[in-house]
């Protein structure tokens, strides 16, 4: 293992233990001092911790590429290996579109995937979702014990998206199991990570075969349907948009809804807010989501940039630390103070610029049914033992294990 | 005063149909414009101001009345 860094601004590792459990001194120090650090590890990057650098790189889609996301350099799979034939991998070499493409692939691919996933589209599946939580608090609550992460945050995306993508819902663990193995465990593992994006695009690819014989009301049937200029969407793109909405929904949404609780456990102030003044709850979701903000991305240099004095070259990694921009103190007052009804809120917890989180409104819609069902029958809980708790973190930040218990 | 939500800048965070669901009205790709005219009623200059604070692509413009 390679030593502890022991300077952050030349030298930062986001996968360290201390750093991934708590980021936030690290990110006030580097704002100040190296607000755009640089760091050899990982295959090396740069990462701007304040605001409005965040906000610009985003938004500065022409220097900055999509093409490669993942905050750490892993060969990306599936590659000549994947055992599904050589001319196929070529044809299905399509990426994650829209979230790695650039304009103007990006324009049109997002534009199919908005009306799914927009405020009144995703209302549909909240009585299910609200179903969902209170089976699985059914499951436990007797107990007087559950782990706020794995038997419930973790539960709950993995089915919704099972659900609108029309696959089996008993296949959510399984999901869960590959997309940690790609996106989290896999991002310093490349031989685990191939493995998963293996079975992830395997099982999707028999997926679209079988919708292509017999459509239905799901989402891969309505991006089989779907026309882009006259044309059917081509079948490699609906493959790596749905490898896509697996991937981006299940982590991501599971470490906000679990990083919520974990706040909650510990703050009966907030909870007994949220209990009585329930109309505060959609305020109070975009606060949580500022405060413990779960996803970091990344772009490539498309060309050799001097962005505020750092000499950026071509293919250089910039991370995206949406995280540590919504702490920023130029923007956000009291920035480590969780205000659930903060007035000025401008928080990029999905991103900002023309990659904002498609699924947002979908994933803001989980997590206040989660809370509100957690809250109507567990309103009084705390952390079991808060050092037991433990993290992911680097491409996405959450709780992993979280005992919590209940009177 | 009068609102309007510049179509270049709105990536459709939903922020400000959230906070002012009668100022603001979305399309169904989620991409954001003013209600009729963008008119603001008097009661509701705070909420238009808060829309404002809460857009993150600062795509909403507050255009004031001159003759007062
Ligand atoms: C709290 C949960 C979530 C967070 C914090 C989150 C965060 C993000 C962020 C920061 C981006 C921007 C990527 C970039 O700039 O490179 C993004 C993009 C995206 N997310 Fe999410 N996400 C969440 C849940 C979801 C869900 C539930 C889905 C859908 C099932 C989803 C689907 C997408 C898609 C499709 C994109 C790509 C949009 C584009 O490139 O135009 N996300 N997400
Ligand atoms: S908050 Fe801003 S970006 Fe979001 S929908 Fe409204 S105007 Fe558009």
């Amino acid at each position: 293992m390679a030593p502890q860094p022991t300077d952050w601004t030349t030298d930062y590792d986001i996968f360290d233990k201390g750093y991934i459990k708590n980021p936030f001194p690290v990110w006030d120090e580097l704002r100040e001092q190296c607000p755009v650090a640089h760091t050899g590890r990982w295959g090396g990057s740069w990462m701007p911790t304040r605001y409005e650098d965040v906000f610009a790189i985003a938004r500065d889609v022409e220097h900055f590429s999509s093409r490669n996301i993942l905050v750490a350099n892993v060969a990306p799979p599936p590659d000549a290996d994947d055992g599904m034939g050589g001319e196929l991998i070529q044809q299905y070499n399509v990426g994650a579109p829209p979230i790695t493409s650039d304009p103007p692939e990006h324009t049109w691919a997002r534009k199919l995937l908005l009306p799914p996933f927009s405020a009144n589209a995703v209302a549909k599946w909240e009585p299910e979702t609200r179903e969902l939580c209170r089976e699985l608090i059914d499951g436990f609550i007797a107990n007087g014990r559950a782990d706020g992460a794995s038997d419930y945050a973790q539960q709950i995306p993995s089915r919704v998206i099972a659900s609108m993508l029309g696959i089996p819902k008993d296949m959510a663990g399984t999901f869960t199991e590959w997309v940690r193995g790609f996106l989290e465990l896999g991002l310093t593992d490349p031989e685990l990570r191939r493995a998963s994006g293996r079975a992830i695009f395997e099982f999707l690819y028999a997926c679209i075969q079988e919708r292509k014989a017999n459509p239905g009301d799901d989402l891969i049937s309505y991006l089989l349907t779907s026309e882009v200029d006259g044309e059917p969407v081509p079948e490699p793109h609906v493959l790596g948009t749905c490898f896509l909405l697996l991937v981006a929904g299940i982590d991501t949404t599971w470490s906000s809804i679990g990083s919520a609780l974990w706040h909650l456990a510990q703050h009966p102030e907030d909870r007994a807010r949220l209990i009585n003044e329930p109309e505060l709850m959609p305020q109070a979701i975009e606060e949580l989501l500022r405060a413990y903000s779960p996803v970091t991305m990344a772009r490539i240099v498309a060309e050799d940039v001097s962005y505020n004095g750092c000499p950026m070259s071509e293919g250089d990694r910039v991370l995206m630390n949406f995280p540590a921009a919504n702490r920023d103190p130029r923007v956000f007052d009291n920035p480590d103070d969780v205000i659930l009804d903060r007035a000025k809120n401008p928080h990029v917890a999905f991103g900002v610029g023309i990659h904002r989180c498609a699924g947002s409104n979908l994933a803001r819609m989980e997590m206040r049914v989660a809370l509100e069902e957690w809250l109507r029958r567990i309103p009084d809980f705390r952390l079991e033992d808060p050092e037991a708790v433990t993290w992911a973190g680097g491409q996405v930040r959450g709780p992993r294990t979280m005992g919590i218990v209940w009177p | 005063m009068k609102v309007r939500v510049d179509p270049d800048k709105c990536q459709g965070h939903n922020r400000c149909y959230v906070l002012a669901p009668g100022l603001f009205e979305v399309d169904d790709l989620g991409y954001a414009k003013a209600r009729g005219d963008g008119a603001v009623p008097p009661e509701m200059h705070e909420k238009a101001r808060l829309a404002v604070e809460n857009c993150p692509e600062r795509a909403i413009e507050i255009i004031e009345d001159d003759a007062q």
